[in-house]
Formats: C-alpha cells, sequence, structure tokens
C-alpha cells in the first residue's frame, strides 16, 4: 500500500494550479477561461482539505472547502451568464474581440 | 467470510487500460502522425490483451481455493478516511465479478481487434481508441471496486465513455443529440444510484456501523432489517433506488429510451458498450448486492414486473424495425428484461449466466451486422439488403449460428440460459405463470424479429446496387454513414467478405455462442451446474441453493475433482420435477413456431408482410412501429414540463423580483431629483475642480487600460511573481 502524505496532495495542487494558470493565461475563449478558474480554485481545495487533513486543524478545511465549491458553482453560473450576454452583444466569446472597455 | 487474500496484481486489470486511454487520448495524434494506425492500435489491444490475461490468471488463482474462502483483494491506497467512513481504493475478486472481467477484458480485446478493421477509413482512430480504452478501465473499475463509491466511479466514467462513443461522429447532430440524450438519461438513474448510496451509509450509520465496502456490507446489513424510511421499510426503500439506477444503465423501462438512439455510435461501441458489457452493469450492481435485494421482496416484485414488461414490449418494437441495428438495440433491450426477470424472482446465478451467454451472442449479432454496413458502405437498411449469404459466407454462419443462440434453440447457449430464467420465473417462490407466459411470448417474439432479420439480410435477392439516396424516407436513420468515405467506391458494386481481423472475432464469438451454454446445463438434462456452483458462494439465495459450506470440500484439488464434487452434490441434490421437461419444450416450441412464421412471411413469401401488419391490425402494427410512442409521450410530458416550469419562474422573475427592484428605484428617482438641484448647485462647483484633475490624471492613466482580459492576467501574474521575488530575497 503506497502512503499518500502532504505532500502528494501538495503536488497535485500544484499540477492542478498551473494547469489552470495556463488555461486562463493561453485561452482565448471566454468558457475556457472559465474553466481555468475553476481549476484554480479547485487547486486551492485540495490544498485545504490536505491541510487539515495533515494540519490538524479538524474539519474547518473541509468546511471551507466545501463553501469554495457552493462559491465555485456561484461563479460559475454568473461568469456563464455574462458569457451569454458578451455573445449575445458581439457574437463572439473570444476575449480579444470583447475591448469596447479600453481606455 | 474469512480474510481476503491479498494480491498486488489487481491493480494492473484496471490501470493497464488506462495507461493506454491515457497515451492515446493525449499523443495519439502525433503518434498516428509519426508512427502511423498501426502503432495506435497496437497501443489500445495490448493492454487489454494482457488485463484479460492477468483476469485469466485470478481466475485459476480462485479456483485453486476452496470455493467459500475465493477472494482476492488488491488494496491501492487509502481514499477517503473522515470521520467513520473509510474508504481505500482497493478492487477485489471473487467468483462474480471474476465472471465479469474476464467477459469485459476477453470480448472486450476481441472487439478491440475487430475495431482495427472496423474504422480504417476513419481519419482520428486515436480518439476513438482513447475513449474505448478508457470505457474498458471504467467498467473495470466498475466490477472489481470492492466499495459501493469505487463502483460508483466506474458507473459514472462508463456513462461518460458511452456518451463520448455515441456522439463519435459529432459533426452529424443526430449523433451529438443521441449522445446529450443517453447521458442525461443515464443521470436521472445515477441520482437513484447516489440516493440509495446514502440512504444505505445513513441507515447502517444509526446503529454506528456506516460503510459501503459490499463484504461488510454482507456482514452488516441484517442491521437495517427494522428501520423505515419516509415510512417504508428502509430495505425496500433503498432497493427501490438502486434499481432506479439499474433501470437507467440498462435501459429497462421507462428509462430504456437512450438505447434505440445509442446505435449512432460506431458498430463496434453498440456491440461493446450497449450490447455486452456497460448495459449489463445494472443487473451485475443487483446480483452484487443479491444480500440487500433478498431483505426486500417487494422491490424483487417491482423488478420482476419491469423485466417482464420490457422484455415484452421492447421485443414487440423489434419486429417493426427496418434498420439492422435498431433491431438489435431492441433485442438487447428485451434481453436484458429478461435479465431483470432473473433478478426480480431472485434467481441471480440464472440472470448472470444470461449476461455471461448474451454477451458473446449479441456481441456476435453487432459484429456481424458491422460487417454487413462495413461491407455496404455504410447502408443499415434492411430493405436494400438481401442474399448477401453468397457474398459473406463467413459473415452469414456466425450471424446464424449467433441468431440460433438468442432464439433460443437448442442446444446453442441462449437455450440453456434463457430457458433456466424462465424456469426459475415459474418455479421460484418469487416467480408466477404471468411472467413465465409473458416471458416466453417474449422469446418468440425474438425467435420471429432475428430470423426475419436474417432472412432480410441473408437471403433472397441482393435489393442494394440501386442509385443511392434511396431508403432513408421513413425513419431516422441512425447514421453510420454519415463519415462515410465513399471515395471510388459506388454502390453498385457487389459486396465482399470482411479483412480476417473483422471476421476473425466473429468466428471466436460464433464459437463462444455454442459452446458458453453448457457452462449450465440443468439437472433435468444431466448437466450439473457448474456455473450456478461457481457462483453460488457469493450469490447465497442463487437459484440452486448449493451455498452450503459443506459442498466446498474438494478444496484445492484441481478444478477437475471439484467439478466431480460439484456433480455428485448436484446428482444427490435436486430432485426433477417432470413439469421443468413440458414448459421446456413449450419454449423451445413458441420459438421454432415464431421462425417458421418469419421464414413463411419473409423467405417463402406465403404471406406478404403487408397483408401481415393488416392482419395484424393496423393500429397494434402502427403502435410498435412507433415504438409506443414513447419518446413523444416524453416530449409531450417531462420535456413540456420543464420548459413550463422554468417559463413560470421566468415569468415570477420577471414581474416580481423585477417589479419590486423596479419599484425601489423609482423611489430612489424622486429622492435623487431632490439631492440633483443641491449636488448641481453646491458640490458640483468643488468637484469640478477635482473632476478636472481626475481627468487629466486619467488620460493619462487609460493607457494601461486595454480591455482584453490576458493583458490584466499577465498583469496579475507578473505582479505576483515580483511579490515573491522580493520575499524570497
Amino acid at each position: 500500500m503506497i502512503e499518500i502524505g502532504l505532500h502528494h496532495y501538495l503536488v497535485v495542487s500544484l499540477i492542478v494550479f498551473l494547469a489552470g494558470l495556463f488555461t486562463v493565461l493561453t485561452r482565448r475563449n471566454a468558457i475556457g477561461i472559465l474553466m481555468g478558474v475553476e481549476l484554480i480554485l479547485n487547486s486551492a481545495n485540495i490544498n485545504y482539505v490536505a491541510f487539515s487533513r495533515f494540519g490538524g486543524g479538524g474539519y474547518d478545511g473541509q468546511i471551507f472547502s466545501i463553501f469554495v465549491i457552493m462559491l465555485a458553482a456561484a461563479e460559475a453560473a454568473i461568469g456563464l451568464a455574462i458569457v451569454l450576454g458578451i455573445y449575445r452583444k458581439f457574437e463572439t466569446i473570444d476575449v480579444e474581440a470583447t475591448d469596447t472597455l479600453r481606455g | 467470510m474469512s480474510h481476503p487474500i491479498e494480491v498486488g496484481y489487481l491493480r494492473w486489470i484496471v490501470l493497464l487500460p488506462l495507461l493506454g486511454a491515457i497515451i492515446n487520448g493525449l499523443f495519439g495524434a502525433h503518434i498516428q502522425k509519426r508512427l502511423g494506425r498501426g502503432a495506435i492500435a497496437a497501443i489500445a489491444c495490448t493492454p487489454v490483451a494482457i488485463a484479460f490475461l492477468i483476469s485469466v490468471s485470478a481466475f485459476f488463482q480462485l479456483l485453486g481455493l476452496e470455493p467459500n474462502q475465493r477472494f482476492l483483494l488488491d488494496d491501492m491506497s487509502k481514499w477517503i478516511h473522515v470521520g467513520d467512513l473509510k474508504l481505500n481504493l482497493a478492487f477485489w475478486v471473487d467468483p462474480l465479478s471474476c465472471t465479469l472481467i474476464l467477459v469485459v477484458t476477453g470480448i472486450g480485446g476481441l472487439i478491440h481487434l475487430y475495431s482495427v478493421g472496423y474504422l480504417d477509413d476513419e481519419p482520428s482512430i486515436w480518439r476513438y481508441f482513447a475513449y474505448l480504452n478508457l470505457f474498458t478501465a471504467a467498467m473495470l473499475t466498475l466490477v472489481l471496486g470492492d466499495s459501493l463509491l469505487v463502483m460508483f466511479v466506474g458507473w459514472e466514467g462508463v456513462g461518460l465513455c458511452s456518451y463520448a462513443l455515441i456522439g463519435f461522429w459529432y459533426k452529424d447532430l443526430n449523433n451529438a443529440t443521441a449522445g446529450s440524450k443517453a447521458f442525461i438519461v443515464n443521470r436521472i438513474g445515477d441520482f437513484g444510484f447516489v440516493l440509495g448510496m446514502f440512504a444505505l451509509y445513513w441507515c447502517l450509520d444509526e446503529s454506528g456501523q456506516g460503510t459501503l465496502i459490499f463484504r461488510e456490507l454482507a456482514e452488516r446489513v441484517h442491521l437495517i432489517s427494522d428501520q423505515k424510511v419516509f415510512g417504508i421499510a428502509a430495505a425496500t426503500f433503498i432497493t427501490l433506488a438502486f434499481f432506479v439506477g439499474a433501470t437507467g444503465k440498462s435501459a429497462q423501462i421507462p428509462l430504456y429510451v437512450w438505447l434505440p438512439d445509442a446505435m449512432a455510435g460506431p458498430t463496434p461501441v453498440s456491440a461493446l458498450i450497449h450490447a455486452a458489457t456497460m448495459v449489463t452493469a445494472g443487473v451485475y450492481m443487483i446480483a452484487r448486492m443479491s444480500f440487500l435485494f433478498d431483505m426486500a421482496p417487494d422491490t424483487l416484485a417491482v423488478i420482476a414486473t419491469i423485466g417482464t414488461a420490457t422484455a415484452f414490449l421492447a421485443a414487440t418494437i423489434g419486429v417493426a424495425q427496418w434498420d439492422i441495428k435498431k433491431v438489435l438495440a431492441y433485442s438487447t433491450v428485451s434481453q436484458l428484461g429478461f435479465m431483470f426477470i432473473a433478478m426480480g424472482v431472485g434467481a441471480y446465478s440464472a440472470g448472470i449466466f444470461h449476461l455471461f451467454t448474451h454477451a458473446f451472442f449479441k456481441a456476435c449479432l453487432f459484429l456481424g451486422s458491422g460487417s454487413i454496413i462495413h461491407a455496404l458502405h455504410h447502408e443499415q437498411d434492411m430493405r436494400n439488403m438481401g442474399g448477401l449469404k453468397k457474398y459473406m459466407p463467413i459473415t452469414f454462419l456466425t450471424f446464424f449460428v449467433s441468431t440460433l443462440a438468442i432464439a433460443g434453440i437448442p442446444p446453442f447457449a441462449g437455450f440453456f440460459s434463457k430457458d433456466e430464467i424462465l424456469w426459475k420465473a415459474w418455479s421460484s417462490p418469487h416467480g408466477s405463470g404471468w411472467i413465465w407466459l409473458f416471458g416466453s411470448m417474449a422469446a418468440g417474439f425474438t425467435a420471429f424479429y432475428m430470423f426475419r432479420q436474417v432472412f432480410l439480410t441473408f437471403f433472397g435477392e441482393y435489393r442494394g446496387g440501386q442509385a443511392h439516396g434511396h431508403g432513408h424516407a421513413d425513419h431516422g436513420h441512425a447514421a453510420d454513414h454519415a463519415h462515410a468515405v465513399h471515395g471510388g467506391h459506388g454502390h453498385g458494386q457487389e459486396p465482399h467478405e470482411s479483412s480476417k481481423v473483422i471476421t476473425g472475432p466473429l468466428v471466436l464469438l460464433a464459437l463462444g455462442a455454442i459452446l458458453t451454454g453448457f457452462l449450465n446445463v440443468p439437472g433435468a438434462l444431466g448437466g450439473h451446474h457448474i456455473f450456478d456452483n461457481w457462483l453460488a458462494p457469493v450469490l447465497q439465495a442463487g437459484s440452486h441453493g448449493a451455498a452450503s459450506p459443506a459442498h466446498g470440500a474438494a478444496g484445492a484439488h484441481g478444478v477437475a475433482s471439484e467439478l466431480a464434487a460439484d456433480v455428485e452434490h448436484v446428482a444427490h441434490s435436486v430432485a426433477h420435477d417432470p413439469f421443468e421437461y413440458i414448459l421446456m419444450s413449450v419454449s423451445v416450441g413458441i420459438a421454432l413456431f415464431g421462425i417458421f412464421l418469419a421464414w413463411l412471411v419473409y423467405e417463402k413469401k406465403a404471406i406478404s408482410p403487408e397483408r401481415f401488419s393488416e392482419v395484424l391490425g393496423g393500429v397494434p402494427y402502427n403502435l410498435v412501429y412507433n415504438k409506443y410512442y414513447v419518446d413523444e409521450v416524453y416530449q409531450a410530458t417531462l420535456i413540456r414540463g420543464t420548459l413550463a416550469l422554468s417559463r413560470i419562474l421566468s415569468a415570477f422573475d420577471r414581474w416580481i423580483i423585477d417589479g419590486a427592484v423596479n419599484g425601489a428605484a423609482a423611489v430612489v428617482r424622486v429622492v435623487a431629483r431632490v439631492e440633483g438641484a443641491f449636488d448641481t448647485y453646491v458640490v458640483d462647483g468643488a468637484v469640478n475642480l477635482v473632476g478636472a484633475v481626475s481627468l487629466w490624471a486619467g488620460n493619462r492613466m487609460r493607457a494601461i487600460q486595454t480591455g482584453h482580459i490576458y493583458s490584466y492576467l499577465y498583469a496579475i501574474v507578473i505582479g505576483v511573481a515580483v511579490v515573491l521575488f522580493v520575499r524570497l530575497i
């Protein structure tokens, strides 16, 4: 049996975070960016749960991560609504094309 | 139960196909470009072949053990340890899961091989094989999982892969829609599974014994016998919830509607996922938890009823279909109904045996139809086939053998398994004459529509070869032809036998369709119920009552002496009911009558099909032809209902919520007007000065406001990097 310790979780979380960051930075599709943000949130979740499991903080981290999941769901709903609005207005969800807010 | 034997190799059965999926999924496009299609096929087929070999060795290790100690455990890692809930990522093999992994890796391996030949004109086979390997890994997780939660991971995984493979040719909207439909309908069922799992854990947790691990559940499940959930017995509630999950995955009424549409996927997928393995997951799940279902006779009655209704109705629909794959799809739904009949009358091992034989002959039928479709350049309408016996002898022979098997003609596999179920439906304490009657009628319909198919496709004159574009007129054509690369071939060419990589698996599966039946010859025919005895330690309430521990005496003396012990045991314990012979002859008679009728109508043409449908009466024929309008009813009730509800909510949003907001806004506007006057004359003077300054500064600053999200993102990342850098120094 493989003993899985804190470091394993942190490495997984780091990989997920970097994947999310990479997605956010490279996607031009607004939905892709939202998905990247979800990945980043999830990497934070993994950290929460891992630290709570190995750091002896009781269930605090897990409760927090559930809040984050809930928050992520709300964020996704609002984000998608915004994307829908953008699509109605610009007929594209390419973030390069939507620069109406340029100063 | 005694302690399991810890082994370290079971994980590879799951991990190897997963590895294949990862390699092909991530790097497949490059591999295909650099090394060619052969490399993709090798990467996909090898892991499944090795997994099969591992499964076989696990099988032999089990055989070497005493019957009631047959289980191996591979505890890979801790998984979820929260509070009292302790779950590991662990796989286990016992006789039941061993049977299933042999089917999944064995038949799955053959279908992988077949796919290489079938998809020879598909541009992105790496995507196909990545999905197919992922499916195999998920299915093996489902089967091997030692707890409900691990099983659920596989359960969801196979659903996902099924969705991806049905919509494999996603550029045709019909295929993509069919995939979504399968996924959504399956989700409804999955909700039942989750509900059952939660309720089961919750009820056990009441007495501090919460667990989701199967072998612990089997020991502790008696604890919930007095509990109630929502006023009904806990066992009944939980098993009903699980059964809802099974109806979704295994295409039973009312959630079967996705399976016929799933034929939009490539034919090998229909054979592997929608005939041989995934759709049987529900049956496996019920058998796995037979100890729980035995506590809920009410649920068993529901299962038997639904199974009978599904077997019968789907068989009648199959009679009026023209698409070669749709016939097989409804036939699958109907055969799954038979398996649920077996579950419902408590004959778990008979159901698993039918699952086992059905996997062989139905995979063979699907692959045979795939061979035809491939040879005819993606023609699926049986009205444009005929006379193929001459052109495709191997396909014909294997298809014919499997048809005899599914029709229940002795001594082919389907006869033994189906007859066992019908006999149990009659004789079991949970069974009844009605189940037997409708089951036998469904078997008769099965024989009829299967031979109708054989006569339409293989006998008579070849009716293809006319101008292209006919025949799709009146039914939604499930579009294998959507992607067809016709190249220089026209429909005018004569069809020809498929290549060896296609016919090889056909021959092996046809052999299975002939031989597997002999694994469970009933006592009434001088057999020894080898298969039942093999499963008996797992399915205590199994059909034969052979689970007594005394019977394990043969021990590790090898297969031969163990079988000999079985023989002795069975011979002494079974008193043959003469009625069994009568029922057996009646069901064979019904099947022969169905074949005779099909011969009369479609080969001899003594009765023309049109006349035949008139005799049947216009109304029933239309009802059957249009699949009882179930899709239309769902559209009118459930889908319309959901839309209406969302319309009501939208109206509420617009009038009530928006009204409140608008009202508040009106009040604010009045106040604002008063303040506005003050603002204009007193505050503005001061503000204008500040404003002028801000305007000047803003004009300088506006350059950094590019309006592009990614430039902000880069600014954030660089900022964070700088802060980190400074901190680290």
